[in-house]
């Protein structure tokens, strides 16, 4: 950023969306799968037509004290639904059915990484709502189509304090919590299918300043890129407000992703004045001391905890840790090796390196990796016991990767075994020998480097299969 | 009066009522009234009362987590004032 920009600071904070994996709405039993053909998952009461009454779904409660407890927040000993009311052809009743002055959890934190630290991110609140149906605006000038699939999903609005200065910080809380969601199994995190969604409160100030300035709300920030991108074009536009004696405007704003700007959506104004109040048509929620433990039973090990214990129980560094736990099944796929075979840095370097890659190029996730774990290890217990070179391991890798097959039958039917047998090595040990004079009289006169040559051009000879260390040996002896 | 003028436009803006002149005037008035008898509510002490949301002891109705009860799209769209196939259709909304 310019020079000028050094004397002030951002504040952000975000408000989450996410969608919850319940397998029916909210208030209602239609399906939330999503995918389906527009207004096929409707009923009566997402429809908001007259005389239904809405009820509320455990599982969605559960969910969310899931996510209350995994982030710290006091679950609130009972909480209410309220009536947030505005007009909105995707809103079918005129009002969302959401929480207000009671929300079902307030003040936990979460664990952000930060140059070599970590900072914590402050949670106001979570509360639990229904989602809106979907406009489609493309296709007409004059009309917009509604689909109320997505009407009565269950959401909850995880909202954090303005506890982050720059947009690094929002991009390294937003993964967290969406790893942390997705740990939990309670939402699948897709932000460009809008299941784990992000508006962000965002102002400036001198450095040292203690008020905070306006801000302005930042919508439809659909990937983690964009929301770098959209909190950086916003800061520096509000700083160069102020810069040239202006006053920043509080607003809702959109992010026009092809354009790379953020524009200010005047329509809304007026409509903020929500009108809440207390939801008749639903009876408070008390989650008592023993449903909450209930739910806290269902807690699966989280990021943190998996991450520390990996590091202290497998020796592995802190970057291992941290790659092998970003996600649930990685980090299964990871254990589940050890199980097989005890080598933990070696099968981090091969799930890092080669299995990352490759699950990259074919864009498949780890759970539809053709290779499975125990093959992974039993290859890695090959090079061990001097059946495979590591060479051959990376051919033997790739065939697995690509065939699903086990590595010994690779082996086998590619006759990968590697070459123990000193009177075979010594065969192409003397033939480099004599094909190679010059290189000879040179390592003999103390070029040292040149054995790397004669070990390649033997490996080159016995096509990879040689065991490298017998090569070198025999190669130090032979050429004393 | 107990509420102004601008209010009662704001509230009937936000309500997408359209008013006439003598409609904001009248309602401006009616309404005063009722907020000016309602008023008399405060004469009590209520300090200690919890403001009341619901006026039975009932907490936690609760559904299990099963999939039931959606209604056929021809259905759902019937009652539309437009509609194509799929889709309800409404006045373009831009953003």
């Amino acid at each position: 950023m310019e020079r000028v920009h050094e004397k002030y600071e951002a504040v952000i904070g975000l408000e989450i969306h996410a969608q919850l994996l319940t397998k029916s709405k909210i208030f209602c039993g239609c399906s939330t799968k999503f995918g389906a053909s527009p207004n096929t998952q409707t009923c009566p009461v997402c429809l908001g037509l007259p005389g239904v009454l809405p009820v509320l779904n455990r599982e969605a409660v559960n969910f969310a004290v899931m996510m209350a407890h995994a982030t710290h927040c006091r679950i609130e000993p009972l909480c209410r639904f309220a009536r947030k009311n505005y007009f909105y052809p995707d809103l079918p009743k005129g009002y969302q059915i959401s929480q207000y002055e009671q929300p079902l959890a307030t003040g936990g934190y979460v664990e952000i990484d930060r140059d070599g630290g970590t900072k914590r991110i402050g949670l106001t609140r979570i509360h639990m709502e229904e989602d809106a149906g979907k406009s489609i605006h493309e296709g007409s000038e004059d009309t917009s189509l509604v689909d109320l699939n997505r009407a009565g999903v269950p959401l909850i609005e995880i909202v954090s304090e303005p506890d982050m200065r720059v947009p690094e910080e929002a991009v390294e809380y937003l993964k967290s919590l969406r790893e942390i969601l997705r740990y939990l199994d309670i939402c699948d995190g897709n932000m460009e299918e809008g299941s784990f969604r992000c508006d962000a409160n965002v102002s400036v100030r001198l450095v040292g300043e203690t008020r905070l300035g306006t801000k302005a709300e930042v919508k439809n920030m659909n990937s983690f890129r964009f929301v770098q991108k959209a909190l950086e074009y916003e800061i520096k536009r509000q700083i160069d407000i102020l810069e040239g004696g202006g006053r920043v405007v509080q607003e809702t704003r959109l992010w026009d992703t092809d354009k790379g700007v953020t524009v200010s959506m005047r329509s809304k104004e007026e409509a903020h004045d929500y009108r809440y109040f207390p939801e008749p048509d639903l009876v408070p929620v008390e989650v008592s001391k023993e449903w909450q433990e209930e739910i806290r039973k269902r807690l699966p090990e989280l990021p943190d905890e998996k991450r520390d214990r990996f590091i202290r129980e497998y020796d592995i560094p802190a970057y291992d840790a941290h790659v092998l736990t970003s996600s649930r099944s990685l980090a299964g796929f990871f254990e589940e090796c050890i199980k097989e075979y005890c080598k933990p840095k070696v099968i981090s370097n091969w799930i890092m390196g080669d299995l990352l890659r490759e699950l990259k190029i074919s864009g498949v996730d780890v759970e539809e990796s053709p290779l499975r774990p125990a093959q992974l290890s039993r290859m890695i217990q090959m090079m061990d016991e001097g059946i495979i070179s590591g060479k051959i391991a990376k051919t033997v890798f790739e065939e697995m990767y690509k065939n699903g097959k086990d590595p010994d039958v690779i082996v086998k039917e590619k006759g990968l075994v590697q070459i123990t047998d000193e009177g075979e090595i010594e065969g192409y040990v003397e033939r480099v020998i004599i094909e190679n004079p010059k290189e000879v009289e040179g390592y003999r006169g103390g070029k040292d480097r040149l054995l790397g040559f004669f070990v390649g051009q033997v490996m080159k000879l016995s096509g990879g299969k040689a065991n490298p260390a017998v090569v070198n040996e025999m190669l130090k002896k032979r050429l004393k | 009066m107990k509420i102004t003028r601008k209010e009662v436009e704001h509230v009937a803006k936000l309500a997408r009522l359209a008013l006439r002149e003598e409609e904001v005037e009248r309602l401006t008035r009616q309404l005063s009234d009722i907020l000016t008898y309602v008023e008399k509510l405060n004469e009590l002490d209520t300090r200690d009362v919890e403001p009341t949301s619901h006026v039975l002891p009932v907490r936690n109705v609760l559904r299990e987590d099963e999939v039931c009860g959606s209604i056929d799209r021809g259905k759902a769209l019937v009652n539309a004032p437009d509609r194509t196939e799929e889709f309800f259709r409404v006045p373009r909304v831009i953003e």
